[in-house]
């Protein structure tokens, strides 16, 4: 007999520990809470009166999120500071996976995309992988996590598409050379930012034959797989990802193609 | 619900799909969010988000697999719901659907469904009458089980050439409050229950309306797991709807429940499930 009735996904509620700025469109928030999860999934993150937004987790232990400041939600969870509630569900969806056998990764990430990877490349450089680290951003001011990564990688690389940090150009550049390099190739790609990018990831390692999986979004209303609104090709980006084999991304009509609005109206890349 | 979306549904043992309703204009729907977990089950919120009724058909024509695919139409008034009606109508042929259903019966939508009044007998009459004369398609009726008068609104909806009934929406509103924060969880602020708390009501409605119309009917409501369905069907049910089970049991809920309906058939001996239809009521 249960004498009580509990949601399988209940909210929690944990208060801000830490706000830093990542840069002018980036904030990091750090929850005085951790939570049991794995690199590539998301929490619902909710505040009354704000609404709820899909974010990926950045690291687990405190539970910690980085924050793109692209709209009206976006903003207002900018404005919280140290001290603060803020109530989130999950983890949800499915995270990376590594594979037995796997010695050495890579993990490349452009723009804001680069935050879950930082949490795949510690947990990976815990369990004695070789992590191997690209980082892009439009310029040098846009750049997050370089910092971070550095300290789990064993090598990270930098690009900027104006050259004002790094190499100049885009992922790509570093990508085709370090597969290329008998030294650095990797086992696995894990990628994470413009759908664009990931469509040429993609491609390149399936052309290369590497495995590799890549971290998508998609507008979300419930996170839960109901209401339909982040459909990929009929797989739900919020229960079936948002973690995807790039071969499986590669057959699902409209990857790199369009995402939805909120109506569900299609949006091209 | 997206067609490809659908299809997946579909290519993993649904019977039939029915599209998310649309509407004349596009619909972002509800604030989030828009759907949370309750004991035994869930309350939404989602307002109709549907990309309206033009894209809606180009986005769902050329659905070629097996299944029937029904076309959700969701209005105003009678006028919207006779426009939609035509609309589909003229587009039969490209969108090869089965079906048209009126979804008469949303809790917590300002302007539709019960907000609106429309799943009262009268006007679910009059907004039946006013599709029939718009298409050839079969008519389903969507009603509800949260206010009174749904075997009226049944006998009206079968009066006016509706071809069945579908028994069944979310049940409210209701509210959920967040004990942590001291507010109510839903972007809208209520929204309608669903999943295996709602069931008993569901059944009780379909078992009412059995008695009362000739037309067949689809049970909707809680339905979880295959003993769920044969009660509706004993209830008097010709067709089960699921929905919140797909949450609870993944898109696998369709061919679990087909399953667990098999072997309970088989155990008793029944040689097809439409012997148990009704029997609740011999």
């Amino acid at each position: 007999m249960s004498e009580t009735f509990s949601p399988n996904i209940p909210i929690q509620t944990a208060r801000i520990g830490k706000a830093t700025k990542e840069s002018d469109k980036v904030k990091t928030i750090e929850l005085n809470t951790r939570l049991v999860c794995e690199p590539g999934q998301f929490i619902m993150v909710w505040v009354p009166g704000i609404g709820e937004r899909p974010i990926s987790i950045a690291n687990n232990d405190p539970l910690t999120i980085s924050v793109a400041n692209v709209g009206k939600g976006s903003s207002e969870l900018h404005k919280l500071a140290p001290g603060a509630l803020l109530s989130f569900k999950g983890p949800l969806g499915k995270g990376f996976r590594i594979q037995d056998g796997w010695k050495r990764i890579l993990v490349v990430g452009g723009g804001y995309g680069v935050a879950p990877l930082y949490f795949l490349a510690k947990m990976a450089t815990a369990a004695g992988l070789e992590v191997l680290g690209v980082v892009g951003a439009r310029t040098a001011k846009d750049m997050i996590y370089e910092d971070k990564l550095y300290l789990v990688t064993a090598e990270t690389f930098v690009t900027t598409d104006d050259g004002s940090k790094g190499m100049k150009g885009n992922v790509m550049v570093e990508l085709e050379r370090l597969v290329n390099d008998p030294k650095r190739a990797p086992d696995a790609v894990f990628a994470c930012g413009p759908e664009r990018m990931m469509l040429a990831i993609a491609r390149l390692c399936l052309k290369e034959e590497i495995p590799c999986q890549l971290s998508l979004e998609r507008y979300m209303k419930c996170g839960l797989g109901m209401c339909g609104s982040c459909d990929l090709g009929g797989k739900t980006v919020c229960r079936d990802g948002p973690v995807f084999d790039a071969l499986e991304t590669l057959s699902l009509k409209g990857f790199g193609e369009f995402k939805r609005d909120a109506s569900g109206k299609k949006v091209f890349f | 619900m997206t067609k490809a979306g659908l299809e997946a549904m579909a290519v993993k043992g649904a019977g039939g799909v029915t599209t998310k309703s649309l509407s004349i204009e596009p619909r972002k729907g509800h604030e989030s969010p828009i759907i949370v977990e309750t004991e035994c089950g869930m309350l939404n919120a989602v307002g109709y988000s549907n990309p309206g009724i033009e894209d809606g058909i180009a986005e769902f024509s050329g659905w070629d697999r097996p299944e029937p695919l029904i076309i959700s139409i969701v209005g105003k008034d009678e006028g919207e719901f006779a426009a939609l009606a035509a609309k589909v109508e003229k587009s039969r042929k490209q969108l090869n659907c089965t079906a048209l259903e009126l979804a008469l019966s949303c809790p917590h939508t300002p302007g539709f469904g019960v907000m609106a009044g429309q799943a009262d007998p009268e006007m679910a009459g009059r907004i039946t009458k006013a599709v029939r004369k718009e298409t050839r398609l079969p008519v389903i009726v969507k009603l509800s089980p949260s206010v009174p008068g749904e075997v009226e609104a049944a006998k009206h909806a079968e009066k006016s050439g509706a071809s069945a009934i579908n028994m069944g929406n979310s049940l409210g509103p209701g509210m959920k409050i967040d004990i942590n924060r001291g507010k109510p969880i839903l972007g809208f602020g209520m929204g309608g229950m669903s999943g295996p708390a709602i069931k008993p009501i569901a059944v009780r409605c379909v078992y009412d309306i059995y008695e009362a119309v000739k037309i067949p009917i689809i049970g909707t409501g809680g339905v979880n797991t295959g003993q769920d369905a044969i009660e509706m069907m004993m209830a008097g049910a010709s067709f089960v709807g699921v929905g919140t089970a797909v949450y609870f049991r993944g898109p696998e809920a369709f061919k679990k429940i087909e399953g667990e309906m098999r072997s309970w058939l088989k155990e008793r001996e029944y040689k097809k499930a439409s012997d148990i239809v009704g029997v609740a009521h011999e």
